[in-house]
């Protein structure tokens, strides 16, 4: 399941790595933005050359630049696809470089910013609004188990599915979908017994 | 060691009045005083025992009766009791939270050292302790059963707990990741409350609670408690291969 995640914190010295968080999530939405609204093949493989550059210059492994162009390549070739029909192969080119290129940045982003200093920065900057009843640290708790939560959820909804098929049931909706809601509300329960026994309902 | 004591402490759920309509005893009151090093909680599925082992740091409230952790009530100073008491699951899956060993750790520790660094060395210092060193910054998901396990106990005693209750915590786990988990428990310098199926484990401890049908029916000496233990079950489960 761990192939699943996003891009796991990889420890290291780079210049990425030694920036504030708030730069960087700064810096990744600006990218984003501007990747989104400038509208060209040509500047969308510049773009693809810079996330490049930054994943090389945060030196992530290539397993997780394998992994994270793997997981958005199925869903940038049905929308590439769906581009080259309706505008032609310079829209879908298009579409597929910048697809390719934000999940990139993205990849950079987490791998060279832990969980806990993302946790530390949301709180950072949620405290504000603490006196209108925001608690920070609940909020940066719930981005957390929201992100930490995938692996687990698709986890669940293998095992689901492998049951069903091993009653014969594999294509029944019913057989995989009932069960996958109860675990999940079950794993969701759990989770916050195990939360509340570390006492980080507490935190604020 | 610290001074738990239930007074009349019993779990009834559904209920609008204690013995109303529709009512089920999950725990019947119960009183007793534990200050041994190691206690252990026997009995069988859904007899009560994970209950039990709920009340002592609040992750269930009594709803008669009182549960006190050194004075502190679960209900009222819960959060003091919480971190007086850490609580260790059967399933250490639903424990990990967090998407790499030391980062699960550091949440752990995030209630006591404000410092993102030594937040840092004090879970890399830990994971060493757990025999983890090596996965610091593999994703939890990847770890074995065993290890996931002894990573779940480490983001429990970061923080230094004064009482581990671990509710069948080798349930999951094959012989030799057992041992490895139980040899460690054993050797904590906290005080232990172990529910358990494993009378082997139980065996070890200093005092044996048996409960059973929602309520303590021994209590003591711990081979007399596994004896007893034995005895009702054998009473009322015929053995595989008995026929019939």
């Amino acid at each position: 399941m761990s192939d699943l995640l996003l891009g796991a914190h990889q420890p290291g010295d780079t210049l990425l790595h030694r920036l504030p968080v708030g730069a960087k999530v700064l810096g990744l939405a600006v990218f984003s933005l501007v990747v989104v609204l400038i509208r060209s093949p040509w500047a969308a493989a510049g773009f693809l050359l810079v996330a490049l550059a930054l994943t090389a210059l945060a030196r992530v492994r290539l397993r997780a630049v394998a992994r994270a162009t793997r997981a958005v390549l199925l869903i940038a070739a049905f929308a590439g696809g769906l581009q080259w029909w309706w505008y032609g192969p310079g829209k879908a080119i298009e579409t597929l470089l910048d697809l390719i290129t934000l999940s990139l940045a993205a990849v950079v982003l987490t791998s060279t910013t832990s969980v806990n200093a993302m946790l530390d920065a949301v709180v950072r900057w949620l405290r504000p609004l603490r006196p209108i009843g925001i608690r920070p640290e609940r909020v940066a708790l719930a981005l957390s188990l929201a992100i930490g939560a995938l692996p687990a959820t698709l986890s669940i909804a293998r095992e689901t599915r492998d049951a069903a098929r091993a009653r014969g049931l594999g294509r029944s909706p019913r057989a995989y979908l009932s069960p996958f809601v109860i675990r999940m509300v079950a794993r969701s329960l759990e989770t916050g017994d195990a939360l509340h026994a570390r006492g980080l309902g507490d935190l604020d | 060691m610290a001074r738990i004591e239930l007074d009349g402490a019993g779990v009834v759920v559904g209920l609008s009045t204690a013995t109303g309509p529709g009512s089920r005893t999950i725990l019947a009151p119960t009183s007793a005083t534990l200050t041994e090093a190691r206690i252990g909680i026997v009995g069988a599925n859904g007899s009560g025992k994970s209950t039990l082992a709920r009340l002592l740091n609040g992750l269930v409230e009594p709803t008669t009766g009182t549960v006190r952790v050194d004075g502190l009530d679960v209900g009222r100073d819960a959060a003091a009791v919480r971190r007086r008491v850490g609580f260790c699951f059967t399933d250490p899956s639903a424990q990990l939270v967090m998407p790499t060993c030391v980062e699960d750790v550091e949440l752990s520790l995030r209630r006591h050292e404000r410092s993102a660094r030594r937040r840092r060395e004090r879970a890399l210092e830990v994971l060493a302790e757990f025999g983890l060193a090596d996965h610091a910054h593999d994703s939890v998901h990847s770890l074995s059963g065993g290890q996931k396990q002894m990573l779940a106990l480490a983001g429990v005693l970061a923080v230094q707990p004064s009482v581990l209750v671990a509710d069948e915590p080798t349930t999951l786990l094959d012989l030799a990741n057992t041992r490895r988990v139980a040899d460690r428990l054993f050797a904590l310098d906290q005080q232990l409350v172990l529910v358990t199926h494993d009378l082997d484990l139980a065996r070890r401890c200093d005092r044996v609670l048996v409960v059973a049908e929602s309520r303590v029916v021994f209590d003591g000496e711990p081979g007399a408690a596994v004896d007893h233990y034995v005895r009702s079950v054998g009473d009322d489960v015929p053995s595989i291969g008995s026929g019939g």
